[in-house]
């Protein structure tokens, strides 16, 4: 499904040089939900630009359904941190679903019809007592419920590949946990693969097949760690199983092991710290 | 409440006045009273079927308003494309931000000569006067809200595959408009100015040709009427733009979550 080879991204040159990942490889069969989990400025986003065809790789290659990536690629869909940046303010909530729709269906009855079925599969159909969510602007929704819009609106086009950059980071504790139950019933329901940036490592077990751990900045691979909970998940007993403990400390220790790589490898590009340009 | 105060403060304000200049039983200032029953029979005193207007208002406070707006909308037509294209261009804005600055620094009076000569007196010149003093408020602010589109938006468009017309329609249009609209409400009022001014130069009808021909024949209820006319004008004209904006920016004028 999609081939990750040699993956790395420099921004700038000379002394200004910083690599954020760095000969990144891995693999994701079709339908799997992969978490890529690492501290702050290992370059995450970056690597997930780069698989998006958002960003251009300095060296390697991103292959999705054989093809290679240059642009953005056909059959992806993104649902980034900030939904308060990534949704169109000016736009209705029924419209920013139906906005990517407009190049491939040119009927405005059906772009709506789809739209509404994508606000549904979220849970956003005549939800909190409201008789239509699609009538109002994003800002006028809760962060959890504009998070659930911009998923709607990546789901509304059927990819085949879906990006989240850190979906959940800006929401509350409570939100955060009926989105990853989203993202899991969502994912059952569709024959879709699942490419899941965060920083938290409890969620990145929860809602993944794998865990990826990256280093820290630049960013390589670290640990590539198959998760065998039972489906389906609850996020109260599925929690409280062995397997769920041992895997979130095994990846806990291998975020935060800094110099558990050898340090030679890890032959200071760049310190640990995180400077501003890390994120793009 | 706050209405009712308001109504009271300008009752109280014109009552003020009229008893003022009553008392003081100047030429140079006629009562309000009198400067109402002048407009009136100046200009609203006409036939039903022409709204109440006289030959006088259809012939001079229209072809006013008919510059005023045709200024503006050749303004605007130059300067938001050009705003837009130029916002998105920075490399491009830099090169030409001195002479914007220089262009825009020139006080427009000093244009309207160098216009006389070009258009001869007359209409032409009147509004390239209004659409040289209004081009720039919202070419600079159109620039700057073009420039400023949220980075994020604009990389959802591509993560979204929108084509280049779509992300123009749908993102940087709509994130560009309430910068333009802040443009907009200054060179209106400018708009406003630059008429009189124009009209006062050199014109055979208009607002300001009446005004001149008031001060010549020391006409001071005509002269007042006259200013009173243009600041009601000026009032109805912001109104109605705050009305446009309401309706095209609600999304941006509308408080948060309700």
């Amino acid at each position: 499904m999609l081939e990750v080879t040699d993956l790395t991204k420099t921004y700038g040159r000379g002394d200004a040089a910083h690599t954020a990942i760095d000969r990144v490889s891995l693999t994701v069969a079709g339908g799997e939900l992969v978490s890529i989990v690492g501290p702050s400025g290992c370059g995450k986003s970056t690597l997930l630009r780069c698989v998006g065809g958002l960003i251009t790789p300095t060296g390697g290659r991103v292959v999705l359904r054989g093809a290679p990536v240059a642009q953005v690629p056909e059959g992806l869909a993104v649902v980034f941190q900030d939904y308060g940046r990534s949704l169109y303010p000016w736009l209705s909530v029924r419209d920013n679903v139906a906005l990517p729709l407009r190049r491939t269906t040119r009927a405005r009855a059906e772009r709506r019809k789809a739209a509404d079925a994508a606000l549904a599969a979220v849970g956003l159909a005549g939800a909190g007592g409201m008789r239509d969510v699609g009538d109002k602007y994003p800002r006028q929704l809760s962060g959890g419920m504009q998070q659930r819009v911009a998923i709607a609106r990546a789901l509304a086009a059927e990819p085949v590949l879906l990006l989240m950059d850190e979906p959940f980071g800006s929401v509350d504790a409570q939100t955060r946990e009926d989105l990853e139950d989203l993202v899991l019933r969502v994912r059952r329901e569709r024959d879709i693969t699942i490419l899941l940036v965060t920083h938290d490592i409890d969620e990145s077990v929860y809602v993944g097949d794998r865990v990826i751990v990256l280093t820290p900045g630049p960013g390589r691979v670290r640990a590539d760690l198959p998760v065998s909970l039972p489906e389906p998940r609850d996020q109260i007993t599925t929690k409280e199983q062995p397997e769920f403990v041992r895997l979130r400390t095994e990846v806990s220790r291998l975020v935060r092991a800094r110099d558990a790589v050898a340090p030679a490898l890890e032959s200071g590009t760049v310190a640990n710290t995180e400077p501003g340009g890390i994120r793009p | 409440m706050r209405w009712l105060w308001r109504v009271v403060v300008l009752a109280a304000g014109i009552g003020g006045w009229q008893l003022w200049a009553s008392a003081a039983g100047s030429s140079f200032f006629p009562p309000p009273s009198a400067i109402v029953a002048r407009m009136y029979h100046l200009w609203f005193s006409g036939p039903a079927a022409h709204l109440f207007l006289t030959p006088d208002a259809t012939s001079n406070i229209l072809p006013s308003l008919g510059r005023v707006l045709a200024g503006l909308a050749i303004a605007t037509a130059i300067a938001l494309p050009l705003g837009i294209a130029l916002g998105r261009s920075p490399v491009v804005t830099s090169y030409l931000n001195p002479l914007l600055q220089f262009a825009r620094a020139l006080p427009v009076v000093t244009m309207a000569p160098v216009f006389i000569v070009l258009f001869k007196i007359g209409t032409d010149m009147e509004i390239a006067t209004i659409v040289f003093g209004t081009i720039w408020p919202i070419l600079l602010n159109t620039i700057d809200g073009a420039a400023t589109v949220d980075p994020q938006h604009l990389e959802t468009g591509r993560a979204f595959r929108l084509s280049l017309g779509q992300r123009l329609v749908w993102v940087i249009v709509p994130a560009t408009l309430p910068k333009a609209f802040a443009g907009f409400r200054l060179s209106l009022s400018l708009a406003l100015i630059l008429m009189v001014f124009a009209e006062l130069v050199g014109s055979s009808n208009g607002i300001g040709y009446e005004m001149s021909n008031a001060s010549n024949s020391f006409d001071m209820t005509f002269l007042w009427s006259t200013i009173v006319l243009l600041g009601i004008l000026g009032y109805l004209l912001n109104a109605l733009l705050g009305g446009a904006e309401q309706l095209v920016l609600s999304w941006h004028t509308t408080k948060g979550r309700d």
